[in-house]
């Protein structure tokens, strides 16, 4: 149904990661910046019909439907739906209550302020029971609709191809293709849980408690939504639908084919820096052949904090204080380093910035 | 009510009415809850010794005490059953030592699977060499695939890809694979033993232990 030179061009734009994730931000950024007019329901209707028109035409595809019916699939299609509905809200939500404090009346959830308050027994108790026996009936129909895919026995010696971690994981998958895995799988995932318990120690802002609002607090909700929908649904799209056998890239309207040649040979940094720069042997001590690694990541997480607290965060820092500045900043960089790791793996097959195997430690 | 008392009652503390018949009064007329100033006047020191008896007091340290023996008892019991688990009965481990046959088995430069499942190793013959990699990606530990027609080894885990030799080159291994022991036994047969694993970063592939030399 769909022309078959639009699925060309849609594998080929999509199979590519960096241009996916490209677009993805892009889109992301456009929506935050006019939050205003892409809520509005004339244009966020219009949009997301069109996304869903999309997607039935695309189930005629072959291989578009192997992938998304798979029973493990099923559900991110519709944890996609959701994300999507419920970030539309919220944006709304803000969008309306800024145009409110901009005219001097009170957020939308200041009104009526006596008649919110509720008991918890009978009220909450009652809607949460009520949710809690939805949800079992949903899980339990929809486990007999769909049958969880078993497979036989393990077998250490097979690993099946692709390898996926569960849904929720695979973002953080994602993150073992560009990092060590004690990076990916110990240091990052500790720093989230403990970057989001920091976030009251760092955020002391009263602003947009208890109501929605972008205006007031821009800095924080964007990090955060790009935070939570780029990094991490995002990711677990990614893992889902783009990475097929041999951990390569698909796109949507692609066969995944075991035999698909991607060249990727991905070179160290230190490897870039003296045999294509200098034209040069790697030196036998290992710091001075890590030496340009080392340099990169002090001035990115050392010099730059100063630097950008004298310029983009000029406002935030005497406010935040250093301590509380630095950890901001580190955590925020961190961030924004994760996505540029990935970028300098898809564009320059960039391996590690800094890489030790002697002593398994890499970044 | 305590018996020890019986002349003396105490009004019951707690909500005047039952819970749900009326809602709470606003905030400045609900200060009738706590015991009338006279009563707590009348019984000065008594109210706070009588609420905590030594009998009464005794029976809760003998009550939580019995619930944290229980606790710490079951914790024990835990423990140690946990400790057991480390030490299984039967190890799953493929068998490290196995003889591979002579080196004619392996004519031609080509990565041989037949002691993959069994054994977990790779036999290559490459550049002269007859090799014994072991099948643990160096990343993070899937078992990688050896692709004939691409003639490289992948993982379908996370990416990496391997010459075959072995050497790393695409994906996030940070190192090429570990080659296990190989010697040529009196007999002809090879004999390969995965205790002894030679890495390459190390330097350690020009030990004559890590290969056999063929003549090419
Ligand atoms: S385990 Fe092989 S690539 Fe990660």
């Amino acid at each position: 149904m769909l022309p078959e030179a639009f699925k060309e061009a849609a594998n080929h734009l999509l199979s590519s990661a960096a241009i996916t994730v490209s677009l993805v931000i892009a889109f992301f950024f456009l929506c935050l910046w006019q939050y205003r007019k892409v809520t509005k329901p004339v244009v966020a209707l219009p949009l997301s019909l069109g996304l869903i028109v999309l997607f039935c035409l695309s189930i005629s595809d072959p291989n578009f439907f192997i992938i998304i019916s798979k029973s493990d699939n099923v559900p991110i299609v519709l944890m996609l739906v959701l994300v999507g509905g419920c970030t539309w809200w919220g944006l709304r939500q803000a969008a309306l209550n800024d145009e409110r404090l901009e005219k001097g009346l009170p957020p939308m959830e200041a009104d009526n302020r006596e008649d919110d308050k509720v008991y918890v027994w009978p009220d909450l108790v009652y809607a949460e029971f009520i949710a809690l026996i939805i949800c079992s009936i949903v899980l339990i129909v929809w486990s007999i609709l769909l049958a969880a895919p078993l497979e036989q026995p393990a077998n250490p010696a097979r690993t099946p191809n692709p390898s996926k971690a569960p849904w929720y994981f695979l973002g953080l998958q994602e993150m073992l293709v560009y990092f060590d895995p004690w990076i990916a799988g110990v240091v990052l995932p500790t720093l989230i849980i403990i970057g989001l318990g920091a976030i009251p120690y760092i955020d002391k802002n009263p602003k947009g408690n208890g109501y929605y609002t972008f205006k007031e607090r821009p800095f924080a909700v964007t990090i955060y939504m790009f935070g939570f929908l780029v990094l991490w649904v995002f990711l677990v799209y990614m893992g889902t639908f783009m990475r097929g056998p041999n951990w390569n890239f698909f796109g949507p309207y692609e066969y995944w084919d075991i035999h698909k040649l991607e060249p990727l040979t991905s070179v160290n940094l230190s490897e870039y820096f003296y045999m294509r720069l200098l034209g040069r042997a790697m030196p036998a001590n290992f710091l001075v052949r890590e030496a340009p690694g080392l340099l990169v990541l002090a001035v990115y997480f050392g010099l730059l904090p100063l630097v950008l607290a004298k310029t983009c965060f000029r406002k935030f820092y005497p406010s935040m204080g250093f301590l509380r500045y630095m950890v901001m900043i580190n955590l925020f960089l961190g961030v924004v380093g994760m996505v540029a790791k990935m970028y300098l793996r898809w564009i320059f097959n960039l391996k590690y910035i800094v890489a030790f195997p002697e002593f398994f430690f890499n970044i | 009510m305590p018996p020890e008392n019986p002349v003396n009652p105490v009004p019951p503390a707690g909500p005047p009415s039952p819970a749900g018949a009326s809602p709470p009064a606003p905030a400045g007329t609900g200060s009738k809850l706590p015991v009338p100033p006279a009563t707590a006047a009348a019984r000065p020191a008594a109210a706070g010794a009588e609420d905590l008896s030594r009998r009464k007091f005794l029976g809760l340290i003998s009550w939580s005490g019995l619930g944290w023996a229980a606790f710490s008892a079951a914790s024990g019991v835990g423990s140690i059953a946990t400790g057991r688990f480390m030490f299984p009965n039967v190890l799953y481990e493929l068998p490290a030592t196995v003889k591979v046959g002579p080196p004619d088995d392996y004519p031609s430069d080509d990565v041989y699977e037949k002691y993959k499942d069994s054994n977990g190793v790779w036999i290559v013959r490459d550049a002269g060499q007859i090799t014994a990699l072991i099948t643990v990606c160096t990343h993070l530990g899937c078992t990688p695939n050896w692709l004939p027609n691409e003639g490289k080894i992948k993982c379908p885990c996370h990416g990496s890809g391997f010459r075959r030799n072995g050497i790393n080159f695409e994906g996030p291994a940070p190192r090429p694979l570990e080659r296990a022991k190989i010697v040529l036994l009196e007999d002809g047969n090879m004999m390969v033993d995965k205790a002894r694993k030679f890495q390459y970063e190390k330097g350690e592939w020009n030990d004559p232990d890590s290969f056999i030399p063929v003549t090419a």
